[in-house]
């Protein structure tokens, strides 16, 4: 048996990811927190019941505020060679994917509010598979743009209908 | 790509008999409707002013949806050209539906009684597109409800017959026949259970709509009280399994009845079936990328198996009987009509590392130990009677042996390999599912690994494809061996990613 194994992708994502991955959670954190704290300041005998979870939310909150984007950056890579994309994704559950050029069906970025004040934008590659997209999160503004029209002309002089 | 039809085919109308169905169909549902309301107004006003609302509401309900159903047939028209299929209809907003003929890859014929009986079918046209979230599914089929048979017959003759000039065989050829004594297997489906279920959700509904939600529980009680709680529970249980059994029979028996599986000229398979509703499925071959062998439990244990098709477009979340091929039947039979789809089945798997096996009995300690906390966990909050403890007691130790009984199963289970041209990759215990996926369909991996995979030295690859629920799993394979596998699997596309420590070790490629 050999000890075949697959490098990681050669570029890492834009350093303002770390911001705005932090940005995120410290958002999903405030979705839970900032209720239960003001529900249990209104109401004085459920309050050990309402604060107790708001802190714990917070607490967690806040920890993966600082940790988690420091190890998804280290994680996170992503490559573009002429024959295929290829992600890789997840600290505790990694995720690599590999979709190759002549079965590419779309090229789309997107930008939701967050990611634009950061100047990023998210690369979407999707085949004919509905689980074979590949998501490229938080690739400079600029950048994503003219992958996304190199993409569109190479996969566009790809023959067949990539099923 | 020409977008304009060379040459005016004549439109074409939808068949007339539709509204006898349809006005028989309100007449029926007028009548269900209309007893319960008049004995609901009589016991008000009595029988002859009851009569009277009633009998006119549902003349105005039926003359009402014969009517629509009548400017529908008008309004609709369906032409076929030399290049696409069209259908447009709506009376204040026009609408078009236009598919390309080269996109159509299947043809769905079915029919209820009443529409047996006035010789209409409902056809729909769907092309192979899986579809990307822009493209609602609509847009990609094309119904026609109703046409007469004939035209139906002719339809889908034609909507499929492709370039004859590759040497297809020019006949029809026969794969497989459903046998009636093939319903043995229908008991042992999950079916089985599930209506068994629902036997109970529907009595506490229905005790729910008199308003006496908590009955069948004070009867249930009394009983209880009256035998002895052991005997109720034995005859209870007995009671719903067979209820399960004859419902299952009934389902799969109207489902498979008269069921065959034929090759037709021009490289289409066609599905035909059912007792009471009668459905035709005619599947372009071209877009076939592999069968998937499915043994659930029961059935498995019976040595039957189903043969379901992994197809292009053909997704079976909508309808799981969508995809089957060939219905719960013997394994020689399935394996027969397997190697007539796509050849020879014989193939050898590689089994899978221990660490998966020892991941799976980890999640039957889980369950374990969640039964554990359940049995002492329930007297303690509630403190419940002792035979209802017994039985708890009872109950988490066959769910325990259940647990791990799976885990050595659904490992032994586990393997992968290569069978010609097709990735082969089997799985599951409760149930288990040999894919055979033609390589030429992969068109991307996807390779997961958590941090107790990674501890194993596991990792899941999934192959992805346009086909079937889009992507097929090999389930905790060793970390580096599924690599070299992908790698073989679609030669090429891994290659500049992988790194082999040692050079001579690279394998041969097997094509």
């Amino acid at each position: 048996m050999t000890a075949t194994r697959l490098r990681p992708p050669k570029n890492r994502f834009d350093p303002r990811t770390l911001p705005w991955w932090r940005v995120q959670i410290a958002i999903t954190t405030a979705i839970v927190a900032v209720p239960l704290t003001v529900l249990g300041l209104l109401i004085p005998p459920a309050r050990p019941w309402l604060l107790i979870p708001a802190a714990l939310s917070l607490l967690i909150g806040l920890m993966s505020a600082i940790i988690m984007p420091t190890w998804w950056y280290r994680v996170h890579r992503w490559e573009i060679t002429d024959t295929a994309v290829y992600s890789l994704t997840g600290y505790f559950w990694r995720t690599w994917r590999i979709a190759p050029m002549s079965r590419i069906q779309t090229v789309d970025t997107t930008r939701g509010p967050v990611q634009r004040s950061f100047g990023l934008s998210t690369l979407v590659v999707t085949t004919a598979s509905s689980a074979g997209a590949v998501t490229l999160q938080g690739l400079d503004h600029e950048q994503a743009a003219h992958l996304a029209e190199q993409l569109t002309e190479l996969t566009d002089a790809t023959p067949g209908d990539a099923t | 790509m020409s977008e304009q039809p060379s040459e005016e085919a004549p439109w074409q109308r939808l068949s007339p008999q539709s509204l006898k169905v349809t006005a028989l169909l309100m007449v029926a549902a007028a009548i269900a409707g209309a007893v319960p309301t008049a004995i609901g107004i009589s016991s008000a006003t009595g029988w002859p002013i009851a009569l009277t609302i009633v009998t006119a509401g549902a003349v105005v309900l039926i003359a009402t949806v014969t009517a629509f159903d009548a400017v529908r047939l008008n309004i609709t028209r369906y032409r076929v050209t030399d290049t696409r299929v069209e259908m447009t209809t709506g009376l204040l907003f026009k609408q078009r539906r236009s598919l390309a003929r080269e996109r159509i890859r299947s043809v769905d014929l079915t029919a209820h009684p009443l529409l047996r009986y006035f010789g209409v079918v409902k056809v729909k046209v769907g092309t192979g597109e899986s579809g990307s979230a822009s493209t609602a599914t609509n847009q990609q089929t094309l119904t026609l409800d109703p046409v007469s048979r004939a035209e139906a017959d002719r339809l889908r003759a034609e909507l499929l017959r492709r370039d004859t000039t590759d040497d297809a065989e020019q006949t029809e050829r026969h794969l497989a026949t459903w046998q009636p004594r093939w319903l043995r297997y229908a008991p042992l489906s999950f079916l089985t259970p599930t209506l068994a279920a629902a036997a109970i959700g529907l009595t506490f509904q229905v005790s729910d709509w008199f308003g006496r939600g908590g009955l069948p529980v004070e009867i249930v009680h009394n009983l209880i009280n009256d035998h002895g709680l052991w005997q109720v529970l034995g005859t209870g249980l007995a009671t719903l399994l067979l209820l399960g059994v004859i419902g299952s029979l009934a389902f799969q028996g109207e489902a498979w009845w008269n069921h065959r599986l034929d090759r037709e000229p021009g490289g289409t398979l066609r599905v035909r079936r059912g007792l009471l509703v009668s459905r035709s499925l005619s599947l372009e071959e071209k877009r076939i990328r592999g069968i998937d062998i499915v043994e659930p439990l029961g059935i498995r244990s019976a040595k039957a198996a189903r043969l379901d098709v992994v197809a292009i477009g053909l997704k079976s979340q909508q309808n799981p009987d969508l995809t089957t091929l060939v219905p719960a039947a013997p394994r020689t039979v399935v394996t027969t009509a397997a190697e007539a789809v796509i050849g020879s089945t014989d193939v050898d798997l590689t089994p899978h590392p221990r660490g998966a096996r020892t991941r799976r009995l980890r999640w039957a300690c889980l369950v374990l130990l969640i039964m554990l906390a359940i049995i002492t966990g329930v007297p303690q909050l509630w403190s419940t009677p002792d035979t209802v403890n017994r039985i708890i007691v009872i109950c988490a130790a066959l769910i325990n042996l259940t647990a791990v009984w799976a885990a050595v199963d659904s490992y032994n289970a586990l393997g992968h390999g290569f069978n010609r041209g097709y990735l082969v990759t089997r799985k599951g215990s409760i149930r288990r599912s040999t894919v055979h996926l033609d390589r030429t369909g992969i068109i991307g991996w996807r390779i997961k690994q958590s941090i107790f995979q990674r501890r194993l030295g596991l990792a899941t690859l999934d192959a992805t494809t346009a086909a079937g629920k889009g992507h097929y799993a090999v389930l905790d394979a060793d970390e580096h061996e599924v690599i070299d596998f992908a790698d073989n699997a679609v030669p090429g596309l891994l290659e500049p990613f992988i790194i082999r420590p040692q050079p001579d070790a690279t394998t041969e490629n097997p094509r």
